[in-house]
C-alpha cells in the first residue's frame, strides 16, 4: 500500500519505510518553533520542572516573538526578558518585532518534506512548501527541544483535488472558508488535508500559505499542498535547497477525496462566533451590517498580496468616518516591499492605521480590541467568542477587498458596491 | 464518589476556555480566575476541586495555548469527559496529566450542575445508577497520563 505525503513525512522522520494511520512513532523533529504566547511558561518548566535540563540541538530551535510586541504592559515585558534571556543564554535564534511566527518560519527556515512543531495551532502554514508543521502546547515544545524528538500517531489523509482557477476576485481565502463551511469546524479532526491537482498548482506559494494556515480551523493536524517547482523556486529565492518533495503514491490510502472546481468559488463571508458560520458575500451584503472596525493582516492574510488587495480597493477614496481600519502587514519583509511599492501611502491616504508587524487585533490581546457589541470584519484566523475583544462583541472573517471596501463603506459589502 | 458536573456546548474554544489577555500573566495561578470567563465570569469561585467538566463535540478548539487545560486542572477539575476533543487540546491535557475522556453517550443523560461518578481505572462514568463506558486511550498515551504527564514521564526515563 502507498503513502500520502504525510505518511512519507512522518517515516522519514521517525526513520521506518513505511507509516499507517494511528501507528504511534517516535519521530526526530527537523525544527521546533515558540513564540511569546506560551514560551514564559515553557523557559519556567525548564528551569523548575525538568530534573535533567538540556537542549539537544539548539540550532533547530527558533523563538519568535510576534503575539504582544512591542510589551503593551509591565507583565508583559517581564514574559518577554524571561524568553529573551533564555534564548541568549542558550544561543537560540530570536526573532523580536520582525514578523509573525510563521511568516518569518516560511521566509528562512521551513522547507519540504520537513516534520516541524511549533508551538502554535497556525504552523499548519508551512504545509505551503510541502512540509509538515503542526501545532503543540509548551509541554509537548518542552520535551522537544530537550530530546530533539516526539511521538506522533499517524493521522489519516483527506485528500482535496483542486481544479481549475480562481475567478477574479475571488482569493484562496474564500476557497479555504468554503472547504471548512462543507466539512465543518472539526471536519478534519485529527486529519490532514492534503491538497493536489492543477488547481492547487495554479496556486501562488502566497495563496498555499492562506489554505494550509486555516485547516487547523477544520481541526486538521497538518494541510499540505503537493510541493511543484513553484516551491522549489521559493526556497531557491530564500537561499534554501527544496530536497525531499514527496507526492502521494498512486495507491496511497485517503480516508476521504473532496474535488472542488475553483472557478465556482465565492466570495465569502464567515459570521460570528464559529468557523463554519459560512454564507456568501452576496447574501451577507443583502442585510448592510454595520461596522467599527476592519483588520487586514494576521499569519492568514497580512502579505503584500493581501496588502495589494486591500490598497486597490481603497485608492483614491476615504475610510468611513464611523469605522477604524487597522492594517498589520505579516512581517518587516512584507511591510517594506510594501513601502517600496507605494501600497502604505495608498492606504495611509485613505484614512487606515498602519501598524507594526504582529498578530494585533487577530488575537485580541494586543492592539485595535473592539469593545462592547462592537463589530470587526477581518481578515484574521478566527471569529470566536470574544475573540478581537469584549464576549460581547462580533467578529465577521472576509477577504482583504471585502474588509477594504466594508472599510469605506461602514458596512458589510465588496468593492463591487463602493 | 459522585461530583459536579459543569455542562457546556459543541465548540468550546480555548478562547473561551482562557482568554487571549491572561496568557502572558506570569503563571497558571494567576491565570486560573479567568477560566471560562465569557461565558460565566464566576466560574472559578464556584468550581471545587474533582468537579468534572462535561461538553459534546470538538471540546478545545483553536489555538495550541497549553494555559487551557493548564487552567482546569490548577482549579482541580477531575476530568474533561466529551464527545469530542480537538486534537491539540487532548494532547496537551494528556501531556499535563489532565484526564480527557471520550464518552459519546454521557453528555445526554447528565443535567448541569448534575452529579457525575467517574471511575477512572474501569472506563466508566455513572449517572442516577446507570453507566456509560468511555473510549479506552492508546496504551502510549495511558502510560504518559498514568506517570502524571510528559515531563513526569520523561525525568523518570532520563533517571
Amino acid at each position: 500500500m502507498g503513502m500520502t505525503i504525510g505518511e512519507k513525512i512522518i517515516a522519514r522522520a521517525a526513520g521506518v519505510d513505511v507509516v499507517k494511520p494511528n501507528d504511534i512513532h517516535t519521530v526526530t523533529l527537523d525544527r521546533m518553533m515558540s513564540n511569546d504566547g506560551t514560551t514564559h511558561l515553557t523557559v519556567d518548566m525548564y528551569n523548575n520542572k525538568l530534573k535533567h535540563p538540556k537542549i539537544a540541538d539548539n540550532k533547530k530551535v527558533v523563538f519568535i516573538m510576534d503575539h504582544n510586541v512591542p510589551a503593551e504592559n509591565p507583565k508583559t515585558a517581564e514574559a518577554h526578558k524571561k524568553m529573551r534571556n533564555f534564548a541568549r543564554e542558550h544561543d537560540i535564534a530570536l526573532y523580536e518585532g520582525q514578523g509573525i511566527c510563521h511568516q518569518i518560519m516560511m521566509e528562512d527556515y521551513v522547507c519540504p518534506g520537513e516534520l516541524i512543531f511549533g508551538a502554535d495551532s497556525h504552523t499548519t502554514t508551512y504545509g505551503a512548501l510541502g512540509a509538515f508543521g503542526t501545532g503543540v502546547g509548551c509541554t509537548d515544545f518542552l520535551y522537544a527541544m530537550t530530546t530533539g524528538t516526539s511521538w506522533v500517531m499517524v493521522p489519516e489523509t483527506l485528500r482535496f483535488n483542486l481544479h481549475g482557477k480562481l475567478p477574479e476576485g475571488v482569493y484562496a481565502r474564500d476557497l479555504i472558508l468554503t472547504i471548512i463551511g462543507d466539512i465543518g469546524a472539526n471536519g478534519a479532526n485529527y486529519k490532514i488535508m492534503e491538497f493536489a491537482g492543477d488547481g492547487a498548482h495554479n496556486l501562488t506559494i502566497d495563496e498555499r500559505i492562506v489554505l494550509c494556515n486555516l485547516t487547523v480551523e477544520a481541526g486538521a493536524k497538518a494541510g499540505i499542498v503537493e510541493p511543484d517547482e513553484k516551491v522549489v523556486e521559493f526556497c531557491q529565492a530564500h537561499g534554501r535547497k527544496a530536497v525531499h518533495m514527496f507526492k502521494s503514491d498512486e495507491d496511497a490510502s485517503f480516508a476521504r477525496v473532496y474535488e472542488y472546481d475553483l472557478s465556482k468559488i465565492k466570495p465569502v463571508v464567515v459570521r460570528p462566533d464559529f468557523v463554519d458560520n459560512f454564507d456568501t458575500l452576496e447574501v451577507v451584503k443583502k442585510e448592510k451590517i454595520k461596522i467599527d472596525e476592519s483588520f487586514v493582516g494576521s499569519c492568514n492574510n497580512g502579505r503584500i498580496e493581501d496588502l495589494r488587495i486591500a490598497a486597490d480597493v481603497v485608492k483614491g477614496r476615504q475610510v468611513h468616518p464611523n469605522v477604524r481600519f487597522l492594517i498589520a502587514p505579516a512581517s518587516q519583509a512584507v511591510y517594506i516591499q510594501a513601502l517600496e511599492e507605494g501600497i502604505i501611502t495608498t492606504l495611509m491616504k485613505a484614512g487606515a492605521m498602519v501598524m507594526n508587524t504582529n498578530c494585533s487585533v487577530c488575537w485580541g490581546s494586543c492592539q485595535g480590541v473592539i469593545g462592547k457589541d462592537e463589530v470587526l470584519i477581518s481578515t484574521g484566523t478566527r471569529n470566536f467568542k470574544g475573540r478581537a475583544g469584549d464576549p460581547s462583541s462580533k467578529v465577521y472573517m472576509a477577504n482583504a477587498a471585502t474588509c477594504a471596501a466594508s472599510a469605506v463603506k461602514g458596512y458589510i459589502c465588496g468593492p463591487e458596491d463602493l | 464518589m459522585a461530583n459536579k458536573v459543569w455542562k457546556f456546548h459543541n465548540d468550546v474554544d480555548t478562547d473561551q476556555i482562557i482568554a487571549s489577555q491572561y496568557l502572558l500573566l506570569p503563571d497558571i495561578e494567576a491565570m486560573k480566575i479567568y477560566t471560562f470567563e465569557s461565558l460565566d465570569p464566576d466560574f472559578a469561585k464556584k468550581v471545587t476541586p474533582g468537579d468534572i467538566v462535561v461538553a459534546s463535540e470538538n471540546f478545545g478548539c483553536g489555538s495550541s495555548r497549553e494555559q487551557a487545560p493548564s487552567v482546569l486542572k490548577a482549579l482541580g477539575i477531575q476530568a474533561v469527559i466529551a464527545k469530542s476533543f480537538a486534537r491539540i487540546f487532548y494532547r496537551n491535557s494528556i501531556n499535563i496529566g489532565l484526564p480527557v475522556i471520550v464518552c459519546k453517550d454521557l453528555y445526554d443523560h447528565v443535567e448541569d450542575g448534575g452529579t457525575a461518578e467517574l471511575d477512572l481505572s474501569a472506563g466508566t462514568v455513572t449517572v442516577d445508577g446507570r453507566s456509560f463506558t468511555c473510549t479506552k486511550l492508546p496504551e502510549y498515551m495511558q502510560g504518559i497520563l498514568n506517570a502524571g504527564g510528559l515531563i513526569a514521564s520523561l525525568n523518570k526515563e532520563e533517571d
